[in-house]
């Protein structure tokens, strides 16, 4: 079982999307596991053959627990630790499970309706929580839920608190451990929102950018530049990372928050950036997530602003050294050449671990942060 | 531009509650406030708000430039503007037809 995330501590083997005699890539889906956040597809980190699976779909199983034996292509098998579970059923699993939003999968279970008979009205065809009170609607006038009930308060608040729980683990442990430093700064947002909205102009509707991929172009540059704010607190020291993985903060429908990466966000124009996000906000919305996302952001963003706050102090997660946070984008009074004027601001914030840097070093990065933000047109060059 | 399919406000309205649904699976359509800003009651961010709007363009080809989101901003004003926009795109539609006619 992969640690999917710093707060992880077990995870519920949902699926098998393999069965053992599959060919793999590095990079295949194998497995689904249900986190207390997310289902994340998790996916294969060599190439070989599935040799065994050691641990049956439906099992929650700590962190570390080997869930299945892979016979590499050097002809060893990967076997690390006996197997602590029950051996999987002997059929190979079903074809392809429909997409199912949490909420909906949590409504099916308590109402007793099979997903796999219902017909999704969701993206490519994912079951939602109307397609299970339709079918339990229709099947179980009896059992039929108020929608303003759904899901069951019992297994939301069960949910709710394992990740209320998670959340707040790692969190004191990032306080308890990691003596962070703040920093704010504001930023003219007014060259880069006109060129933005000349970009949108010529685009159709699917491709038009957002601030937000602005932002992230620029922290992701910045963070590139910035060898103390990027990387890992481990064993003691701090270990700086190569490439940028962004870990991008999205908040779950009906309450708590995932953190997923954008990989190798340094090395993407805004449009790829903005396609990232896109991706990643529609699937942790809907709650299915990937184990690469998961496990190695190497600093996060956070963006409240989109929801109204000015300003947002952010805690760093663990490992990472690093937190930059953005408020709402908003037309505020702003001195310029002498002038008091009205300009779209931004209040940019750097939460950074001092063991690691110091004010003057983030000082800098938000420095460069915003330059970045200012001229968007010249990182596109 | 592929031309308007749903003139209705009925169906216009219910596109835009199934994109609205398809973006944020849990929300239950029968509580939106329809004058209320849609962003703030539902809990959409910016990255939610274009991805309803681009699910409505697919499912309509309503065409809507970024200077007017704003006029998106609840339910009923949402709904006023698609029908404004999809009669403008239909008699524009038209005035085509009309002109490669002669």
């Amino acid at each position: 079982m992969p640690s999917l995330g710093a707060d992880m501590e077990s995870g519920t083997l949902l699926e098998w999307r393999v069965k053992p005699g599959d060919v793999v890539k590095r990079g295949d889906i194998v497995a689904v596991v249900d986190t207390s956040k997310a289902e994340i597809e998790v996916e294969i980190f060599q190439d070989g053959t599935v040799e065994q699976l050691l641990v049956a779909e439906g099992t929650r199983v700590p962190v570390g627990t080997v869930l299945a034996t892979l016979q590499t292509t050097s002809d060893e098998s990967e076997r690390a630790q006996a197997p602590s579970a029950p051996p999987p059923p002997t059929e190979g699993p079903s074809a392809e499970r429909p997409r199912v939003s949490p909420v909906a999968r949590r409504a099916a279970e308590r109402l007793g309706v099979d997903i796999t008979s219902l017909h999704g009205s969701g993206p490519n065809g994912a079951i939602t929580l109307a397609d299970v009170q339709g079918t339990a609607g229709s099947t179980q006038a009896a059992r039929a839920v108020k929608p303003d009930e759904a899901p069951a308060p019992s297994v939301a608040a069960d949910r709710q608190a394992a990740m209320r729980q998670a959340i707040g683990a790692l969190m004191a442990r990032s306080k308890k451990e990691i003596p962070h430093y703040y920093l704010q700064s504001t930023i003219d947002l007014s060259g880069a929102l006109e060129w933005l909205g000349k970009a949108n102009e010529t685009r159709p509707m699917s491709e038009r950018l957002l601030p937000a991929a602005l932002l992230l172009s620029a922290t992701a540059k910045a963070a590139k530049e910035a060898p103390a704010m990027n990387g890992f607190w481990r064993s003691d020291a701090f270990q700086p990372a190569e490439h940028v993985h962004l870990g991008v903060a999205v908040s779950l429908r009906g309450g708590g928050l995932v953190a997923p990466a954008i990989r190798d966000a340094d090395r993407k124009s805004v449009d790829e950036l903005m396609a990232s996000l896109n991706d990643l906000v529609r699937r942790a919305r809907v709650g299915v997530l990937r184990s690469s996302e998961m496990f190695d952001p190497t600093i996060t963003v956070t963006n409240l602003g989109d929801l109204g706050a000015e300003v947002v102090h952010g805690v760093i997660y663990p490992p990472q050294v690093a937190l930059v946070g953005f408020g709402a984008v908003g037309e505020r009074p702003w001195a310029h050449s002498g002038m008091l004027g009205v300009r779209p601001l931004v209040t940019v914030t750097l939460a950074g671990d001092h063991r690691v840097s110091d004010g003057a070093e983030g000082s800098r990065v938000l420095a460069l942060g915003g330059r970045y933000r200012q001229r968007p047109e010249e990182r596109e060059k | 531009m592929s031309r308007p399919v749903r003139v209705s406000p009925q169906e216009l309205r219910q596109t835009l509650i199934e994109a609205i649904v398809e973006v944020a699976p849990d929300v239950d359509p029968t509580t939106i406030d329809p004058c209320e800003d849609l962003a703030e009651q539902l809990a959409l961010d910016s990255v939610d708000m274009l991805a309803t709007l681009v699910s409505v363009n697919e499912r309509t080809g309503i065409e809507i430039p970024e200077r007017d989101y704003p006029k998106l901003a609840t339910l009923d004003d949402a709904v006023a503007y698609l029908v404004h926009a999809a009669v403008r795109q239909v008699d524009a539609a038209a005035r085509q037809e009309e002109d490669s006619s002669i």
